[in-house]
């Protein structure tokens, strides 16, 4: 890719309108995310953190990688936070976010992490050379399934051992409690 | 390719009317035909055959006060229509009806219409919930369990599909079968695989489009003898009629899909003109299909809606896509 590419584009050209998509879909995404932690009822967060899901559907799909925009979707929106909803809704469809005894040091110290973390990535991300690549392949189901299964086939099976630990703890927590 | 944001808007301004004639005219030819199917007048005093009554319906329904209930979540109340339309409208952009005639085609076509579909139980349970009514909050969770349930199946078989067809891509699937009509997906005997299980692939394909658009002998969400009507109960004019459109386009890309996935999409069952009105053809002899199924069969109970699923066509679509790929391995 040619260097010009990398200072801002005046906004009429092709690249600066998709630039402004570009920030369209992180606004929707920001705006979800925010929405999905400060609403006072849970299902109100719910429908934050699917609007938070269809704004990274469209960065994946921005990054031209249709498939995992779609993968996005199907599985977040349309089964993780339908799931999600639901348990809420069978256990206490009223009540509002219970909000636990914190101390005082809790705000500020959560503050600071969340500073520290954001400018960390802000550093790393303008300090670093990024690799400007060309497509690594063309984003098809095929050479998805093909990378998965041979360059990175490791990276799968640990992915999946993420799942099965996290299935794992689900049934710890919910035998919590239960006799027999 | 100049112009694309242009097509893109007059594709998406064409796909909301193609939905809301097809919606307003569904309903007509829904009730006329439950008349027939059940010996008794339906619309027919407006216009000849009463074609106007949908365009009267809708003035009717836009003329009314969009009544919010007490205690509601306002915000959400009015949001779930939208939501229960939004994906239907974007559904019809990748749909091909013929060689030339779609939008925007995608090589992940068969994903995008699954995803925008299962963003529809989001609606049915922001409804449901929003409206602050026991019958829709029971409402919302049996439809959306429903709909859960029977998206399993449905994505098998349409992997299966895919694994036949080597694409996802929906044009790459329907020329794949164009060349007569034993190269079908619904037919085994010439193609790529000659899996003699594909009509029952197609069997298990339409009964979870009939569950997942929430029709008759699966409508358990709109029960109205025991639920009123549903996650609906509460909304009156435009609101109700959102979500009326929204599942009358569901059913029409549920036919989509079944055209395109299993009767060949545009082409003829002789090889003779393949085009456009040939899907049109096909799709409206489904819609027929699910209308009268709609007018012969009673509902189910919940218990055998689950049951059928979970231990009937989960299992066959599974061995179905084993065996298929299996057949794919040998020839």
């Amino acid at each position: 890719m040619n260097p010009s590419a990398l200072t801002s584009p005046s906004l009429l050209t092709v690249d600066g309108l998709v630039g402004v998509v570009f920030l369209i879909m992180v606004l929707i995404t920001v705006v979800g995310g925010l929405i999905a932690c400060n609403s006072e009822r849970l299902v109100r967060s719910i429908a934050g953190l699917v609007v938070c899901f269809i704004g990274v559907a469209g960065l994946y799909f921005f990054l031209n990688s249709p498939f995992v925009a779609m993968m996005q979707i199907l599985i977040y929106v349309g089964a993780v936070a339908v799931t999600i909803s639901f348990a809420i809704m069978l256990a206490a469809p009223e009540e509002k976010k219970k909000i636990g005894p914190t101390s005082i040091l809790a705000g500020p110290l959560g503050f600071i992490t969340a500073a520290l973390i954001t400018g960390g990535f802000v550093v790393l991300a303008l300090k670093t050379e990024w690799a400007i690549h060309n497509k690594l392949n063309d984003g098809s189901m095929k050479s998805i399934g093909l990378q998965l299964l041979t360059d990175y086939s490791m990276v799968f099976e640990l992915v999946s051992i993420v799942l099965l630990i996290a299935i794992l703890g689900a049934l710890v927590i919910a035998r919590e409690g239960r006799k027999n | 390719m100049r112009l694309t944001l242009l097509n893109v808007i007059i594709a998406v301004v064409l796909a909301i009317a193609f939905a809301a004639v097809n919606a307003a005219y569904l309903v007509w030819a829904e009730r006329r035909g439950a008349a027939r199917i059940q010996r008794r007048p339906g619309p027919n005093i407006n216009g000849p055959f009463g074609l106007l009554q949908p365009p009267l319906d809708g003035i009717k329904l836009m003329a009314k006060q969009l009544t919010i209930p007490g205690g509601a979540d306002r915000i959400m109340f009015i949001i779930a229509p939208v939501l229960a339309m939004f994906p239907a409208i974007m559904s019809f952009v990748t749909i091909p009806f013929s060689d030339s005639i779609v939008a925007k085609n995608m090589n992940v076509g068969v994903l995008m219409i699954f995803a925008f579909a299962s963003m529809g139980s989001m609606s049915l349970l922001i409804a449901g919930w929003s409206s602050r009514n026991k019958y829709s909050m029971m409402s919302s969770v049996r439809a959306v369990s429903q709909a859960v349930a029977y998206e399993i199946p449905m994505l098998i078989t349409a992997i299966t599909v895919v694994m036949i067809a080597g694409s996802a891509d929906l044009t790459e699937i329907v020329h794949q079968q164009s060349k007569s009509i034993l190269h079908w997906n619904i037919f085994p005997l010439l193609g790529n695989s000659h899996n003699i299980l594909m009509p029952f692939s197609f069997l298990i394909f339409f009964m979870c489009t009939l569950a997942e658009t929430n029709r008759a002998p699966f409508d358990l969400g709109e029960a109205e003898s025991e639920l009123v009507a549903g996650f609906h109960t509460e909304y009156g004019s435009m609101g109700f009629g959102l979500f009326f459109m929204g599942e009358y386009a569901n059913i029409v890309i549920g036919s989509c899909m079944t055209t395109i996935l299993f009767l060949g999409g545009w082409g003829c069952p002789f090889g003779l003109f393949p085009g456009v009105w040939w899907f049109i053809l096909k799709l409206y002899l489904l819609i027929a299909t699910f209308i009268w199924i709609r007018w012969t069969f009673p509902r189910t109970t919940i218990y055998g809606l689950l049951n059928l699923c979970w231990k009937i066509l989960i299992p066959l679509s599974l061995f179905n896509l084993l065996f298929t790929a299996g057949l794919l391995k040998v020839f």
